[in-house]
């Protein structure tokens, strides 16, 4: 237990550490909420669908998260480049200890990073409904932390350099980002982008969060939660498979 | 004094190519004990199954009583390790670097600290312990990795090429600390190193490997004498040939040499 706390730790005090990658992380979900949010807004609203503002921003954060936690994951392999991965590989713990406390300590940091964007968007116009469900914006915020922490973690551990990096980011990460329904919804679509997004483990974080922050759920509330937590533990068992195989 | 460290036939194969290839020797309790071989003898990959991080294809290994395979655990708690490249978490201070390990290792609070207090300040770096690794130089980064591998009281130390890259006065300080581990406290030491000089310095005997084989065994001074060299590394040359071994980079070796040229800094 001390292990996954200690490890845990350490991922909190690399990251506050590191202002650069604070900022450097906060661009691009504030790039997309500036250039989509106000570029589409009147297009969005001559369609009488609302504030796109508030349509938009819960995807944003969630692109903030899903990016974060990935990246996290992708830190095994610097961790391997820098030497410290042997030091806790060779340390009488198990390897489940070491992917955990590793795994809780990238969500939490992706969690925080997904706080600073919802706040940006607040400040931006976002408007939260009053609604039963708010509470539950934490709940699907932390959901999709740790999936894509345990997605980042199957990166991570099967990657041998940062050579694959590119192709992880622009072949998986980005399609699950454009096709989670962050910035458009899915209905209007062709029946096989329906389908993607409906396969798209983030479409139901995406969807939960939304549905959180206005009361409306595309998929419903059951339906979103329920896959999202089976996803995550799926995910968390698998990230931490990859990473009991990690050779030296 | 019993053996700490028993290898018996040991063999690992990768594929086709045989690594080690039925090796077997003993490392008694409280000596130093240098491993010497060209680059891709089996050197590495003999460290490897002795440290639990790398399963043998046959034959039996015992550290400190234990069998790396099945009691891993144990056997991890009995070593301490500097490994060849460094391991240490620049983003961290050097204490932290240190507490770290200590709570890995199930080293209770107020031994812990303790302890870290009095093995940075053994290896000097008392004043700079508060100070994040990445400012340290590579002796630096060394002398708290031999410090870090002390933390948990191992019985064993195990140092892959400690000294590679670092200059006289620094590699004089880190053999001096070991041989005094070594003096008082009984710790059996297991190193390797292509310095020649050092091994004959420090080592109380040695074992030569060569293609997966060991090809000779005893004090420097024996081995000097069965090859009449008048140093160890003419007899190492002498048992190991003029050839000069290639060994192929693997992927976190390519990553390194990419990372170096990104910084543009030497060795860390």
């Amino acid at each position: 237990m001390k292990a996954i706390y200690i490890l845990c730790v350490r991922q909190l005090k690399r990251y506050v550490r590191s202002p650069a990658r604070i900022i450097g992380s906060l661009g691009q979900p504030i790039l997309f909420l500036v250039a989509l949010g106000f570029g589409l807004r009147a297009m969005f609203a001559r369609a009488g669908q609302g504030n796109y503002i508030d349509f938009l921003s819960p995807g944003i954060v969630s692109m903030a998260i899903l990016f974060n936690a990935v990246f996290s994951g992708i830190e095994i392999i610097w961790d391997r480049q820098f030497g410290f991965l042997k030091e806790t590989l060779v340390a009488p713990v198990s390897r489940m200890e070491i992917v955990l406390g590793r795994m809780l300590g990238g969500a939490i940091v992706a969690f925080v990073q997904g706080v600073i964007v919802l706040v940006i968007c607040l400040i931006a116009g976002f408007r939260i409904t009053n609604s039963p469900y708010v509470w539950l914006t934490v709940v699907f915020m932390f959901l999709i932390s740790l999936l894509f922490a345990g997605i980042g973690t199957v990166f991570g551990s099967v990657l041998q350099d940062m050579q694959g990096f590119p192709l992880i980011i622009n072949f998986i990460i980005m399609p699950i980002f454009f096709f989670s329904g962050a910035l458009f919804a899915a209905n209007g679509l062709p029946k096989a982008l329906q389908l993607l997004l409906r396969l798209n483990p983030l479409s139901y974080g995406v969807d939960g969060l939304r549905g959180a922050c206005s009361s409306v759920f595309a998929f419903g509330l059951a339906t979103d939660l329920a896959v999202s937590i089976v996803l995550t533990a799926l995910l968390l068992a698998i990230g931490s498979y990859f990473f009991s195989k990690i050779q030296l | 004094m019993g053996d700490m460290i028993v290898v018996q036939d040991l063999v690992k194969n990768y594929g086709d190519f045989c690594a080690v290839n039925h090796i077997s020797f003993t490392v008694p309790e409280g000596k130093i004990f240098g491993f010497l071989g060209p680059n891709g003898a089996g050197k590495t990959t003999t460290i490897k199954m002795l440290t639990t991080v790398l399963d043998p294809t046959s034959g039996s290994v015992r550290v400190n009583g234990h069998d790396p395979t099945r009691e891993q655990k144990q056997v991890r708690r009995s070593f301490g390790i500097v490994f060849q490249d460094p391991s240490l978490d620049d983003e961290l201070t050097a204490y932290e670097n240190m507490d770290l390990h200590g709570i890995l290792y199930g080293v209770p609070r107020g031994e812990r600290h303790q302890r870290i207090d009095m093995l940075v300040d053994f290896v000097g770096l008392g004043e700079r312990k508060k100070d994040l690794v990445k400012t340290y130089s590579g002796g630096m980064k060394r002398r708290l990795e031999v410090a870090r591998a002390l933390l948990h009281t191992p019985r064993i130390l195990f140092l892959d090429e400690p000294t590679i890259g670092l200059d006289p006065q620094t590699r004089n300080h880190i053999w001096g600390y070991i041989q005094q581990l070594s003096r008082d406290e009984g710790v059996t030491v297991f190193f390797t190193t292509h310095y020649m000089d050092e091994a004959d310095r420090v080592a109380n005997e040695v074992g030569v490997i060569d293609h997966g084989k060991i090809v000779a065994r005893g004090s420097p001074a024996e081995l000097k004498e069965r090859t009449r060299c008048a140093n160890l590394e003419d007899a190492f040359i002498a048992l190991t040939g003029h050839a000069i071994r290639e060994e192929e980079a693997n992927a976190v070796d390519r990553m390194r040499i990419m990372g170096r040229a990104w910084r543009g800094g030497g060795r860390r």
